[in-house]
């Protein structure tokens, strides 16, 4: 490589590496934080000073999938333990009951995020693409439009959304969780996507319509492939979002549709919060979103800022 | 009037030929693509919006359905404009605005600073950096209570270790003036990445052929920094302040978790006052005024802020 003065020095590079680190350092210890009290007993969990080496127990997973119940000393010697985890609850002298609801909550959690994704990909992309290509009445406003609607605070809009889900019986229901989700995720969806579209050349599909292709045709064979990339990485903020989403949730659901944000923090064991337990399903819920983050960083990263520096 | 090379060939065959190349109109295609989107967000945006502006007019309770809802004018308005709690709130949203976006711009523009040094591994780091952003704020803030357990801590052990203090001589959350730099901190923490990430698409974006007319003029390294880079910078900058200053106004998911609005009502957000005024008190009619001024408020700031960002922009 030639010498170039703009070229930081070794030095200076050294020393901005060595920063960094340290702030990624931070950053990530509570997260580690997070993972490392999920395989944590009660005890050690709240010993003084914090622990960083203890002995890893599953205490905390087989707490936050289960409820137990206390039984007598006498219960629990005629009917030993037969697995594993029965072997952990009976140190407590408990039995298990039953499962938790947390398998549920997760099960949700999936169905609404992607169930809300693709609806919100789908339409986003149909949108997107007649905003990049076709002269649409009030193009301007209807974007700007699109836009303000992310403006609104989730709870503003929670009121009268609560009203009209109890009146279409939509309210703690899947169905009512996923449109919502996806109006809201609309909105970035559109934007991204169009900025996707607007990169691909616009001879692709002309060739292909004097080749004979009707419009429906070139959008599916031609423009789909191209914006391949682009759709994946909008359907993956939309996911994050819907993943994550905790305020219409807390809302709008409870029995039935409630994903898992709202559960979690509610998860309670003796005098409090069970914090392993607690730490157990923050782990499994945050950490397929945290791989997903590494190995995708390339299409995620250029996302965020494209998104932000389009608009 | 400008017309696409397709409609121009279309135009010069015959017309059966014609629809044959094109299908359906263009025009019925594009009408296709668009109305779902715009429909979907009419029914989950702008409706409830005109339903909320509606009801704001009225002594609605939503928990009191025998009661006759009655047409009340602007009082509901006028009472929240002259609510002192009120005011408390806003002014513990604007003190969690201010130094979290203060914070933010201060540490994520030196990040992206440093980063843009391209050293080693650096979009490795990068990612790390960005996780926290990527995760469920409700479900982190509610382990960040935990973090901020006296004594138990990892936060206070990690500030007693640093300090010397005591760690179980002071609670984040439960102290008074701990509390609102409880949430600032946290926020800080997650939000950070996002300001860098946008700085960074901002340094990059300058080309290096600018530092090196510098150089040849001879313009020392702090001059280039500040007459180049910081301009530069500054569109993109303003934008981040813009995204993180809409989102923070309507914050609600972190700290509701975090704090709850407690201790008292110190970090008492409006979005956590709204939610206590219309799910908690049931003041359906109250607090949909209170949601129009907040809405209002939100949207008139950033009209003035793009207005201002265009005049940047434009520079």
């Amino acid at each position: 490589m030639s010498y170039s003065i703009t070229e930081p020095s070794r030095a200076q590079k050294w020393m901005a590496g060595i920063l960094v680190v340290a702030y990624a350092v931070i950053t990530l210890l509570p997260l580690i934080w997070i993972i490392a009290t999920g395989f944590k007993s009660p005890s050690d969990s709240i010993a003084y000073p914090p622990k960083l080496f203890f002995t890893p127990t599953l205490e905390g997973y087989v707490n936050l999938f289960t409820t137990r119940t206390r039984q007598t000393a006498e219960f629990l010697a005629a009917n030993p333990p037969q697995t594993w985890y029965q072997e952990i609850v009976a140190k407590y002298g408990m039995v298990i009951a039953g499962p938790s609801r947390f398998g549920e909550r997760f099960l949700n959690s999936v169905i609404i995020g992607f169930g809300s994704t693709f609806l919100s990909v789908f339409l986003g992309t149909l949108a997107a693409y007649a905003f990049s290509r076709f002269k649409v009445p009030l193009k301007d406003d209807l974007l700007f439009f699109i836009l303000s609607t992310r403006m609104m605070p989730p709870i503003a809009v929670a009121i009268p959304i609560f009203l009209m889900f109890r009146q279409l019986g939509l309210s703690d229901t899947h169905l009512g969780m996923i449109l919502l989700y996806t109006a809201v995720n609309l909105s970035l969806a559109v934007w991204l996507l169009k900025g996707f579209i607007d990169e691909i050349p616009r001879e692709y599909e002309e060739a292909a319509l004097i080749d004979g292709y009707t419009r429906f045709q070139a959008f599916r064979k031609v423009v789909l492939p191209q914006a391949a990339t682009g759709i994946a990485s909008t359907a993956i903020f939309c996911l994050i979002f819907a993943w994550n989403e905790y305020a219409f949730a807390v809302l709008l659901t409870s029995g039935n549709a409630q994903t898992a944000p709202p559960f979690i923090p509610t998860i309670i064991g003796v005098g409090g919060q069970d914090w392993p337990a607690v730490a157990a399903g923050a782990t499994l819920f945050l950490l397929p979103v945290m791989v997903f983050t590494i190995l995708l960083r390339k299409h995620l990263l250029r996302g965020i800022t494209f998104g932000a520096v389009r608009k | 009037m400008q017309r696409t090379s397709i409609e121009r060939v279309a135009a010069a065959t015959p017309a059966p030929v014609a629809r044959r190349l094109t299908g359906l109109s263009d025009r019925v295609i594009a009408w296709i693509f668009v109305a779902p989107t715009i429909f979907l967000l009419l029914a989950v945006n702008i409706f409830p919006l005109i339903w909320t502006i509606r009801l704001s007019f009225t002594n609605m309770r939503v928990n009191r359905p025998n009661e006759p809802v009655e047409f009340v004018g602007l009082r509901n308005y006028q009472r929240i404009l002259t609510d002192p709690d009120i005011w408390q709130t806003m002014q513990a949203t604007a003190h969690f605005l201010f130094w979290t976006l203060a914070l933010q711009i201060v540490i994520g523009f030196a990040l992206a600073w440093l980063i843009n040094r391209k050293f080693r591994g650096n979009d490795l780091w990068t990612t790390i950096i960005v996780l926290p952003m990527m995760l469920s704020p409700a479900v982190v803030g509610n382990f960040w209570t935990f973090l901020y357990q006296p004594q138990i801590g990892l936060f206070n052990y990690a500030v007693g270790f640093l300090t010397g203090a005591d760690p179980s001589s002071f609670s984040m959350i439960a102290d008074v003036r701990l509390a609102p730099w409880a949430i600032i901190i946290v926020d800080t923490w997650m939000w950070t990445p996002f300001v860098m990430l946008i700085c960074l698409a901002g340094l990059r974006s300058i080309p290096a052929s600018i530092y090196e007319a510098a150089e040849c003029d001879r313009a020392s390294k702090w001059r280039q920094f500040w007459t180049i880079t910081i301009p530069m910078v500054l569109p993109f900058l303003m934008l981040a302040v813009l995204f993180r200053g809409i989102e923070n106004f309507k914050m609600f998911d972190l700290v509701v978790q975090l704090t709850g609005g407690g201790p008292g009502n110190t970090t008492e957000l409006t979005s956590i006052n709204l939610k206590r005024e219309a799910f908690e008190k049931w003041r359906t009619g109250y607090s949909s005024a209170y949601a129009i001024i907040l809405f209002v408020t939100v949207f008139g700031l950033a009209s003035i802020y793009v207005k201002a960002l265009n005049k940047v922009k434009s520079r």
